[in-house]
Parts: C-alpha cells; sequence; structure tokens
C-alpha cells in the first residue's frame, strides 16, 4: 500500500515536472515567434545605454554611480518585458485553457523559468553593452558581479513572475506593475547596487557574503510567499 | 473512457460582488450520463460550467470527480475535457502544435496517431500545419474540439457547442457529443433547449427566479 503510494506520488512528480518544463519551452517558442519581449527589452536597453552615454559625455562618473545606473538600466528593461508572461495569456483568453492543462503551481514555476531565461539573457546584454560603452564601468572582482547577476536575475525573476500574475487581472496593467514592482525589488536593488559596488572597487569575495547572504534570504521569501499566493491570484 | 467516472456537485452557490449568480445547485452523475444546463443571458450558466471544470471556485459547495483515482490535480485534469468561447488556442502555434502543447503540458505522452486521427475528425488535417491565428472563427471551434478530446477524458463539458459552426461542422460536433453519450459523461451549457429530451438530466438556471 505504501510503495503503491510512493509510486503514485512519483509519477505526480514526474508530471509536473513535463508539465514546468512544457510551459518554460511553450512561453520560449512563442517568443522566438513573436518576439514581443524580445524587442521590448532590447530596445529599452539601447535607448537607455545611450541615453546614459549622451548624457555623461566626456565627464564621467564615479564607479559607486555607474553601479547603481546599471542596475536602473535592468530594473525598467525587465519592468517592460517581464509582465508579458502574464499578460498575453489574459488578453488572448488563453489563461483559462492553461488553468484547464496543468496545476497552478507548474504554471508559477513554468512562467518562472521563462522569466529567469529572460532576465538572464537581459542581464548578460546589458552589461556587456554597459561594460563596452560606459568607460569609467570596470569590474576588479569578477567573481562577485558574477554571482551577484546570477542571484540578482534569479530575484527579479522570482519577484517579476508574481507581480506579472497579480497585475495580469488589473485593467491599468502597463502602469501598474513598475509602482508595485518597485517596492517588492526595492531590497533587492539596493543589495544587488552595494555587491557591484564592492565588485567595482575590488573587494575580496567574503566581504560581499553578507549581500549574497540577503539576495539568497530574498530569493528563498519571494518564492515561498509567490508558491503559497499563487492559486488565489491564478484561479479566482 | 474506461471504468465509471462520476461527477457530483453539492449545494452550488457562486457570488460576484454581491451579487448572487445562482444558489442550491446540486447534482449528481454517474457515465454513461449526459446533462444539459440552461438559463437565460447572465443567469450564470459559463459561471456553473467553470466551477464544474475547476476553473473557478464556488462561493459555497463542492464539486467532485471521482471514479478515475482522482488522487492528484492531474487526474482531474485528465478526467474533463472542456469547449468554450473562453478557452482560446495559441494562435501562433498550429493546430496539430496545439495538440502537442496540451499533451506536454499535462505532462502525458503525445500520441500522433490518434491527434491525426482527431484533426481528421475534425476536417482539418490538410491545414494542420497553418498557424491557428489563419484559421477561421469556424475552424478555430474545430480545434477546440479536437483540444477537447486529445487525452481522451471521461466527462466532457461544452459550454455553447454549436457556436461559429457551419452545417458541416454542427454535423461533426453532433456525433462527438453522440459518442460521448454512449460512453461518458457530458455536460451541455445552451439556450437552444431543442434536444432538451435528449439528455437525461436538466439544471435551469432561470427556476426559482
Amino acid at each position: 500500500m505504501i510503495n503503491t503510494s510512493t509510486s503514485m506520488q512519483a509519477a505526480n512528480a514526474r508530471r509536473w515536472l513535463r508539465s514546468v518544463v512544457a510551459i518554460f519551452l511553450k512561453d520560449w517558442r512563442s517568443e522566438l515567434r513573436t518576439r514581443y519581449a524580445f524587442s521590448a527589452l532590447g530596445m529599452f536597453v539601447v535607448t537607455t545605454i545611450a541615453i546614459i552615454l549622451f548624457s555623461l559625455g566626456s565627464e564621467g562618473a564615479p564607479p559607486d554611480a555607474l553601479s547603481g545606473m546599471l542596475w536602473v538600466v535592468i530594473f525598467f528593461a525587465a519592468m517592460s518585458g517581464l509582465a508579458r508572461t502574464f499578460v498575453t495569456e489574459e488578453e488572448r483568453g488563453t489563461a483559462a485553457t492553461l488553468q484547464l492543462l496543468s496545476p497552478g503551481s507548474a504554471v508559477y514555476f513554468g512562467k518562472l523559468l521563462f522569466n529567469l531565461a529572460l532576465v538572464t539573457l537581459l542581464n548578460v546584454v546589458t552589461v556587456s553593452l554597459y561594460a563596452l560603452f560606459i568607460s569609467g564601468f570596470v569590474i576588479q572582482t569578477g567573481s562577485i558581479f558574477a554571482v551577484t547577476i546570477i542571484l540578482g536575475s534569479i530575484g527579479f525573476a522570482a519577484a517579476a513572475t508574481i507581480i506579472a500574475a497579480i497585475i495580469a487581472r488589473a485593467s491599468t496593467k502597463g502602469t501598474l506593475y513598475p509602482v508595485l514592482s518597485f517596492p517588492i525589488l526595492l531590497p533587492l536593488l539596493l543589495t544587488v547596487i552595494n555587491a557591484t559596488r564592492l565588485a567595482a572597487d575590488g573587494a575580496f569575495f567574503q566581504e560581499a557574503a553578507g549581500e549574497f547572504q540577503l539576495l539568497i534570504s530574498y530569493i528563498v521569501v519571494v518564492i515561498t510567499a509567490s508558491v503559497t499566493v499563487f492559486d488565489y491570484v491564478w484561479k479566482d | 473512457m474506461t471504468g465509471r467516472t462520476s461527477i457530483t456537485g453539492t449545494d452550488l452557490k457562486k457570488v460576484f460582488n454581491r451579487r448572487v449568480i445562482f444558489e442550491n445547485i446540486s447534482f449528481a452523475m454517474e457515465s454513461p450520463r449526459t446533462m444539459l444546463i440552461s438559463g437565460r443571458n447572465g443567469s450564470g450558466k459559463s459561471t456553473l460550467v467553470k466551477i464544474v471544470a475547476g476553473l473557478l471556485t464556488p462561493t459555497k459547495g463542492s464539486v467532485v470527480v471521482d471514479g478515475v483515482g482522482s488522487a492528484s490535480e492531474f487526474d482531474r485534469r485528465a478526467s474533463i475535457g472542456m469547449v468554450s468561447p473562453y478557452l482560446q488556442m495559441y494562435d501562433e502555434f498550429s493546430a496539430e502544435e496545439n495538440l502537442k502543447l496540451a499533451m506536454a503540458v499535462r505532462g502525458a505522452p503525445y500520441d500522433q496517431q490518434y491527434a491525426h486521427d482527431l484533426l481528421k475528425r475534425v476536417a482539418l488535417f490538410p491545414r494542420k500545419d497553418d498557424p491557428v491565428r489563419t484559421y477561421s472563427s469556424g475552424m478555430k471551434q474545430r480545434v477546440k474540439y479536437a483540444f477537447a478530446l486529445i487525452h481522451r477524458p471521461p466527462i466532457l463539458i461544452l459550454d455553447e457547442p454549436m457556436s461559429n459552426l457551419d452545417a458541416e461542422g454542427i454535423g461533426i460536433v453532433r456525433a462527438i457529443m453522440g459518442e460521448h453519450r454512449n460512453g461518458g459523461i457530458l455536460i451541455v451549457a445552451t439556450n437552444d433547449l431543442s434536444d432538451l429530451e435528449r439528455y437525461d438530466q436538466h439544471v435551469d438556471l432561470n427556476a426559482g427566479r
């Protein structure tokens, strides 16, 4: 009896995992065909970096300010594209279809994976362009910066996914997303800006341990809270 | 459709913005069985159908799907196929890609031969690789039938089943409904009462108003 129950649980876990991957692949293929988020994120990054470049001119800026500006670019670029993951489902009437096919938790993690892929891509492109064009931005401790980008991406994706699910049901989606996101993302933003400053200043890896602990705690709290509330947000 | 399936709704009530849409709705069905849900516009037919399908939570009462080992959320979903005006396909994908997607998201294997049979049945096989956005509204309605049947559900729920269909499409849908009458549970929500005598049970949402 116990064996039957355990094997059923294992079978359900495998189906859940397949469902998560299928939702991620659906969104990824859909994005490759429509290119909505890619276009929005790409245009925003290029435009913002160009504005920063023109406004700085030959003056340059201190590394602290440049570290902050990098995450301002990432924040607003992410806000322009990440909400689409749920908004398109609502606008096209496919949200109910997805509800009929899969449990809420699988939908949440599928969407989270997609947003994580999108944010990672966004961060790689933004950091590359930023390092290429903004002359004063030099990272001296690459390991701190790499871990900051990885944890920052996960944190951004986790928060953006649940906020996107919430605002997809609202009538004022476009304006509500950055407004609702800012207070939730503020602890993450302050931490990643601080960690990036440490990387730019050439701090030892151990000196950024506090920032990393904060980022990991943030990710755990946001994902746990998201899983808890997602069914209420998604279903009714 | 193997084994017996049952679905039971007990004392269902739904309230939106303090307005009672319906209340005291109960039913019990065991396959093979059919039920018609009727009522004027705004009486809550689609809301009741959504609750039965598990897309909405009732304010009061419960719906229990049994008989197929409904131990997980996947099993409940595997029991139900649904066609409704508010269930849309992914129109950037083809009809066959939508069917593959339906099985993948359910975490179940895709049976290509059965999918092709279904697409032939709804007369869409020659257009199976075209994006759904290039289809007419009637063709989109036919894809929904293939989508609803791809996992061989014992319970078929149809909300306004004939909308957007031409004479050929209506014939196809009548044949699908006829088959499901014999082996599974068929729940239809419509204003069309012309076939009322063909249903075993009738929930009239106008009653008592």
